[in-house]
């Protein structure tokens, strides 16, 4: 199994590094929103829950551009059926697929966030950033766990690129709230000293039992999109 | 197979059908005539026995909703599927029923239609705009095989979803102000009892609407299934 | 933060209403719909009875489905 999740994934990366048709796009996008939540707040820089707001709904709409081209080139030429031929487990396509949303999702973070830091946020970064990186890792492995597996159940139907955002945003609601409100103390402005509260651990507690539950119930349900 | 046509789905409805035609007199009786008026709330109070049990059942209609659809996905029988489809869809409906009352009880009590401090409110927007995409999944999908395999494993995911969700929302608004709308605990035992039928009576309703529903989509089945093979259509 | 109380006077009748009516305006709406589905599955089954007896050379009668004895002997039953 991990042979053919290795393989599997060296064969994404491979691809989205010749093809760059996802993480390129994904961080520019998150950049170009940074821009116009400038000119629709119509402020210059934010901080405190504001800016764990604005931070995590680019993120998380730039995930779902990721999320929409997951699968389309396994779709449109035919790697599934391949995948299907092969004697392997197919769960390991789960695995390989997740993991690279996963990596693509580190690769925008490390555009977007500076960007962010750059663009609009009032505190300087660095005071929160091992934090910060907690948060993310957490955030990340819930948004790769769904992502993948709504992009799985969309690519086959008829509206994939409505369907796959409609049924993936109410799902990474929970990520959403644990990830802006653990954030939040994080981007606050100080006075002196630069002393940052630390996440509440109810957050990063509430973003790892959404990252436990969905992930298994992926692992458990991902077989049944698969067939034939 | 015998060669009539099989009265045995609609078996269960007539029991049903009564039991739930004599429970909601009663406790509509229980809340207007027996349950005693709330010192804080008023005559307004009484949303809560309507509201707060079309809450529970919604949500138990959409947690067996996926556990029904585990069965499907582990016996492959469509009839499964087709029990999961019925549980999702009359929750829905009652989803909105919720909804909607949920907000003229918040207006009525708070002066706004909606408010965000009211977490089981806001669960509900969430989980509804989720499984609001269930039935355009599904008629985006053509094979019918798929369909209902696909539909279940949605079924399931948002199954284990709302509970999570709950947690979630009641985590992120209960620490700067008090329930707005009340909560269901420490009642006193006249408003308990009645609370009680009323979820009785939502619960017989939900299960009467659903097996009525279940009756008719068989019978139009069979119907189709029926003019196939002598030949029409 | 104030504790929420209800708008003190004469409007809470109202919603209170409003609520229940509305509850059951959904439900009854629900049962006419189910209610025009069942009228259109029964012509739908009166008119197969019709062409069976007819497609059997007999002439069409008026009694509904309980009486099978007429249909062709190779039908089968699918669920």
């Amino acid at each position: 199994m991990a042979a053919t999740v290795g393989a599997l994934l060296r064969k994404e990366l491979l691809v989205e590094l010749r093809t760059l048709e996802s993480v390129p796009g994904m961080s520019l996008f998150a950049v170009t929103t940074f821009v116009v939540f400038h000119f629709a707040l119509n402020q210059n820089t934010v901080s405190g829950d504001e800016a764990a707001g604005i931070l995590w709904v680019t993120l998380l709409f730039a995930a779902m551009l990721g999320i929409n081209r997951l699968f389309v080139a396994d779709q449109d030429q035919g790697g599934f059926d391949a995948f299907l031929l092969a004697p392997v487990d197919r769960t390991a396509m789960l695995l390989a697929k997740a993991i690279a949303l996963f990596a693509y999702l580190a690769v925008l973070e490390l555009v977007a966030v500076p960007a962010f830091g750059l663009l609009l946020l009032a505190p300087p970064l660095h005071q929160a950033l091992p934090d910060m990186l907690v948060v993310l890792v957490l955030a990340d492995i819930g948004i790769a766990a769904i992502g993948t597996l709504v992009a799985a159940l969309a690519v086959q139907t008829r509206a994939r690129d409505l369907l796959g955002p409609l049924l993936a945003l109410p799902l990474l609601v929970p990520v959403v709230i644990g990830a802006a409100r653990a954030s939040s103390p994080l981007l606050v402005l100080t006075r002196a000293g630069g002393h940052v509260d630390p996440p509440q651990v109810r957050w990063l507690a509430t973003l790892a039992l959404y990252d436990l539950v969905f992930g298994l119930i992926a692992y458990a349900v991902f077989d049944f999109l698969l067939e034939d | 197979m015998s060669r009539t046509l099989p009265l045995k789905h609609g078996r269960g409805l007539r029991p049903l059908s009564i039991a739930t035609i004599a429970a909601i007199p009663l406790a509509l009786v229980l809340v207007f005539f027996y349950a005693p008026i709330e010192a804080e709330e008023g005559f307004l109070q009484k949303i809560f026995y309507l509201h707060v049990p079309l809450a529970i059942v919604t949500l138990c209609g959409f947690v067996i909703g996926g556990l029904l659809a585990i069965v499907h996905l582990r016996t492959r029988d469509r009839q499964w599927d087709l029990r999961s489809y019925v549980a999702i869809h009359m929750s829905l409906i009652f989803g909105v029923g919720t909804l909607i009352t949920g907000s003229i009880w918040a207006r009525g009590s708070w002066g706004h239609w909606w408010v965000w401090n009211e977490p089981t409110l806001v669960s509900f927007l969430i989980v509804m705009l989720l499984y609001a995409t269930y039935q355009p999944l599904r008629f985006a999908i053509e094979d019918p095989e798929r369909q209902a395999r696909y539909a279940s494993v949605f079924a399931i995911v948002a199954g284990a979803f709302v509970p999570m969700n709950f947690l979630a929302v009641r985590l992120s608004s209960s620490y700067l102000h008090p329930r707005v709308l009340g909560s269901s605990s420490n009642l006193p035992p006249k408003m308990a009892f009645t609370f009680l039928i009323s979820l009785v009576a939502m619960s017989l309703l939900f299960a009467t609407l659903c097996s009525y529903e279940l009756t008719a989509k068989r019978t139009r089945i069979l119907l189709k299934a029926r003019s196939r093979t002598l030949g029409f259509r | 933060m104030q504790l929420a109380t209800s708008i003190p006077g004469s409007s809470n009748n109202g919603y209170v209403a409003a609520a229940y009516i509305v509850f059951f305006a959904i439900v009854l709406i629900y049962v006419a719909i189910m209610a025009l589905r069942l009228t259109r599955v029964e012509r739908g089954l009166r008119e197969l009875n019709e062409r069976a007896e007819t497609a059997a050379g007999v002439a069409p009668n008026q009694t509904h489905g309980a009486h099978e004895a007429h249909n062709p002997p190779r039908e089968r039953e699918r669920v």
